[in-house]
């Protein structure tokens, strides 16, 4: 384990220096808003003490990991396309923006925008968890991938995701534990109660958050779940006169 | 009943030409030509001709030509039988007009207004046959001071820098917009001229990472097909911000050809809509841009120029002022005449600018407020022969972006039907049996050919001018005379009227 002392170095000699490490676990001491960490490296294991800033982890690669102890910013993530990326804490708006792999666990609340543009091309389907709440649009123009909101932190009868989910989703899943519709929801998503079959594909991730945060899985397991998967995969087909 | 709306065009044979091969019939994907098997008679149907003139081209006989309709509305100065048409369409079927290529409508061109100038008597011309003529262009951030190491010597402070053997590359089109190969036609091109072509917003497919130096790759709000390996495999990564076709509108590509390897290059399910809004919804002022524009070189490393993309419209010279201040080395800007594989008809014939009031006032901006040497510009947006690209390098550019030009030397006949993946030149269509139409040999030799000629007369017209290097060339006004311009649009331009 190399450790770095993030103190007096500039994102870029940061970033610099994280790159010449590739493949290696690091630790990043005394982080204080240093942005792209992680920013397109393979392979690389980084666990940060303090806060990083934006983009942590954008267009991160298959086999990296980032663990943050603390809240993470703005775009965490970033048309990631491989590994993952655990924030102990909060993260800011648009987190997983366009990711297309890997995964994204976040223990306590997501900004506006989480999850929007995410994609999913054969094996590669990009999850985000978020264990807390969530703001607006949340999976706006989804087009794969899954999204589990668990809204740990929500009062009793509120929605765990703000205004506007699923604007635009065309493919995916937006799973919301709660089972409390959001308010203003897209004429295009379609919403249900979960049947124990639709829970599938997220068991897995409900074990990991668990695990990685200390959550009682039965309970995350027993929940009312409501699915949100779009009614078209072509929502604006009929929107144009040809000629 | 819908209101009726009569065919566009006429398809004409000459009975007495054709010898009934049914050549036209195979070939019209739009299915116009038909064969009476009683009659033992073609037969047209005027109504599916969109007039690309691949029949026409292909007839043994040349039996064939098309024509516009004749038929006609009441004369009327304000409503056009075109304009009337477009209104039925749109009260039968309720649907935005959608349409593709370029701007067609007949608004002035300052290009065509403008002149150049040539040498006499004194400061002798040059004969480009006989002397060398530099078109070598780098572009990106040109650092403005000098720093030696200890010894004294020069320390190379230059970042990351595209060199092209000429300024002109082809613009961003999607793999998806047009073919596979269309897209190998401009990569093999590319490679052989020493330029770069743009591989869009849909990815790169496996196949051409091959040309990665000769490419650049795109970033689009849908963020299709992009990850790490697809930023490195490019020679520059560009941000994709706005485009002149349809500045504030994003990209669309319809489900029904997101099939196959363009998902898969994309990234997105099969037989989805991949959706790319024109807004990137991470970005909301310049220091958003700036956040993307670093992670990019984060990615990679610092090792590729980022260019960013912007279509010309009103205060463009304040929008490219910001872009230059957020770090990318080359901006790109797109004018209004600028083609599309798709668009809403209305944006495309009435949003944006020209590209040459936007170009000279984006120059004149940047070199007010001293940071010209910051970023390179490149602009397209119709430029449609060696003079318009001589004249938009003396009006400031670096370098200039062609695409509809590069697709007419494919073969494109600008039938503006690109939505409708019937292209019968095998270009802006995923059918196999149209893509085979094209074969990326020739295309690339058409491509090839099309740019030493331009090259040619650029030198051609440098030497006329007594000028031997583009760099001389470029921002230089005085070589630029305006013809039948107000005083207004000469100030924007900052050139002379013809005759001072
Ligand atoms: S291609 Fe020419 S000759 Fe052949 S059927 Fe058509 S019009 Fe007649
Ligand atoms: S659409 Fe093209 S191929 Fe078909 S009839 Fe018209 S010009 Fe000929
Ligand atoms: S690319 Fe094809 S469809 Fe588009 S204008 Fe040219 S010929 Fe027509």
């Amino acid at each position: 384990m190399t450790t770095i002392d993030a103190k007096a170095l500039h994102f870029s000699q940061l970033g610099e220096s994280l790159r010449a490490l590739a493949g290696q676990e690091v630790q990043v001491k005394n982080c204080l808003g240093h942005r792209y960490i992680g920013a397109g490296i393979s392979g690389i294991s980084i666990d940060i003490d303090g806060i990083p800033g934006n983009a942590l982890g954008a267009y991160l690669l298959e086999g990296s990991t980032i663990v943050t102890r603390g809240n993470a910013q703005d775009a965490t993530g970033d048309t990631m396309s491989g590994g993952s990326i655990v924030i102990h804490g909060s993260t800011g708006d648009a987190v997983g923006y366009g990711m297309r792999g890997g995964s994204i666990f976040v223990k306590g609340n997501a900004g506006y925008r989480a999850g929007i543009h995410m994609k999913e091309f054969g094996e590669k389907c990009p999850k985000l968890v978020i264990g807390g709440k969530a703001g607006d649009f949340l999976g706006e123009y989804q087009a794969g991938g899954i999204i589990v909101v668990l809204g740990l932190n929500a009062k009793q009868g509120e929605p765990c995701v703000g205004r506007f989910c699923g604007t635009g989703q065309h493919g995916g899943k937006i799973f919301l534990r709660g089972g409390i519709v959001p308010n203003e929801l897209p004429p295009q998503v379609f919403v249900k109660q979960t049947e124990p079959e639709d829970l599938e594909p997220i068991v897995p991730l409900l074990e990991q958050y668990a695990a990685t945060f200390g959550v009682d899985l039965g309970m995350l397991k027993s929940s009312p779940y409501l699915l949100l998967t779009p009614n078209s995969a072509n929502p604006y087909q009929s929107l144009y006169a040809q000629y | 009943m819908d209101l009726y709306v009569h065919p566009r065009f006429e398809v004409l044979r000459s009975e007495k030409k054709c010898i009934c091969c049914r050549v036209c019939e195979r070939q019209c994907a739009n299915g116009a030509h038909g064969y009476d098997e009683s009659a033992g008679t073609m037969e047209s149907y005027d109504e599916k001709c969109v007039n690309c003139h691949r029949c026409v081209a292909l007839c043994p006989t040349k039996a064939l030509k098309i024509a516009e309709t004749s038929h006609s509305f009441r004369q009327n100065a304000n409503w056009s039988g075109h304009t009337i048409q477009e209104l039925y369409l749109q009260a039968n079927t309720g649907g935005v007009l959608l349409s593709s290529m370029g701007n067609p409508r007949p608004l002035p061109s300052y290009f065509d207004r403008i002149l150049l100038n040539a040498s006499q008597v004194t400061n002798p011309s040059i004969d480009p046959l006989r002397e060398p003529m530099e078109t070598r262009t780098f572009l990106g951030k040109k650092n403005q001071t000098v720093t030696r190491d200890t010894r004294g010597r020069l320390k190379d402070n230059m970042g990351a820098q595209l060199e092209l053997r000429a300024p002109i590359m082809f613009s961003a089109m999607s793999l998806g917009s047009i073919s596979y190969n269309a897209h190998a036609s401009l990569a093999n091109a590319a490679r052989e001229l020493g330029i770069f072509y743009n591989c869009g917003e849909g990815g790169l497919h496996k196949d051409f990472y091959k040309y990665g130096p000769n490419t650049i790759v795109q970033v689009a709000s849908g963020r299709f097909g992009v990850h790490q390996p697809y930023l490195m495999a490019g020679a520059a990564v560009e941000i994709k911000m706005g485009q002149g076709a349809k500045p504030g509108i994003g990209g669309h590509l319809p489900g029904h050809k997101n099939m196959g390897q363009i998902a898969a290059t994309r990234m997105t399910p099969e037989g989805s809509d991949a959706i790319s809004p024109a807004p990137h919804h991470d970005i909301y002022s310049i220091e958003d841009l700036r956040q993307l524009v670093y992670s990019l070189k984060e990615a990679t490393g610092n090792t590729k120029p980022i260019i960013v993309k912007i279509a010309a419209v009103h205060n463009v010279a304040a929008i490219a002022s910001g872009v230059a201040r957020s770090g990318a080395d080359i901006i790109a800007i797109d004018g209004f005449r600028g083609g599309t594989g798709a668009a809403p008809t209305r944006i495309r014939d009435n949003v944006g600018i020209p590209i040459e009031l936007a170009l000279a006032s984006v120059d004149q901006k940047l070199r007010d407020e001293g940071i010209r040497s910051d970023v390179s510009l490149v602009v397209g947006g119709s430029i449609r022969s060696s003079t318009d690209w001589v004249k938009a390098i003396a009006l400031g550019a670096d370098a200039c972006y062609i695409a509809t030009g590069a697709l007419l030397a494919l073969g494109c006949h600008l039938c503006r039907s690109c939505h409708t993946n019937l292209c019968n030149w095998g270009i802006a269509t995923q059918r196999p049996d149209l893509v085979r139409r094209l074969n990326p040999e020739i295309g690339a030799e058409h491509l090839v050919n099309l740019i030493k000629a331009w090259q040619h007369e650029l030198r051609e017209i440098m030497g006329g001018m007594g000028i031997n290097s583009v760099e001389a060339l470029r921002g230089n006004r005085l070589m630029l005379r305006g013809v039948g311009m107000t005083r207004e649009e000469l100030d924007i331009l900052g050139i002379k009227h013809a005759g001072l």
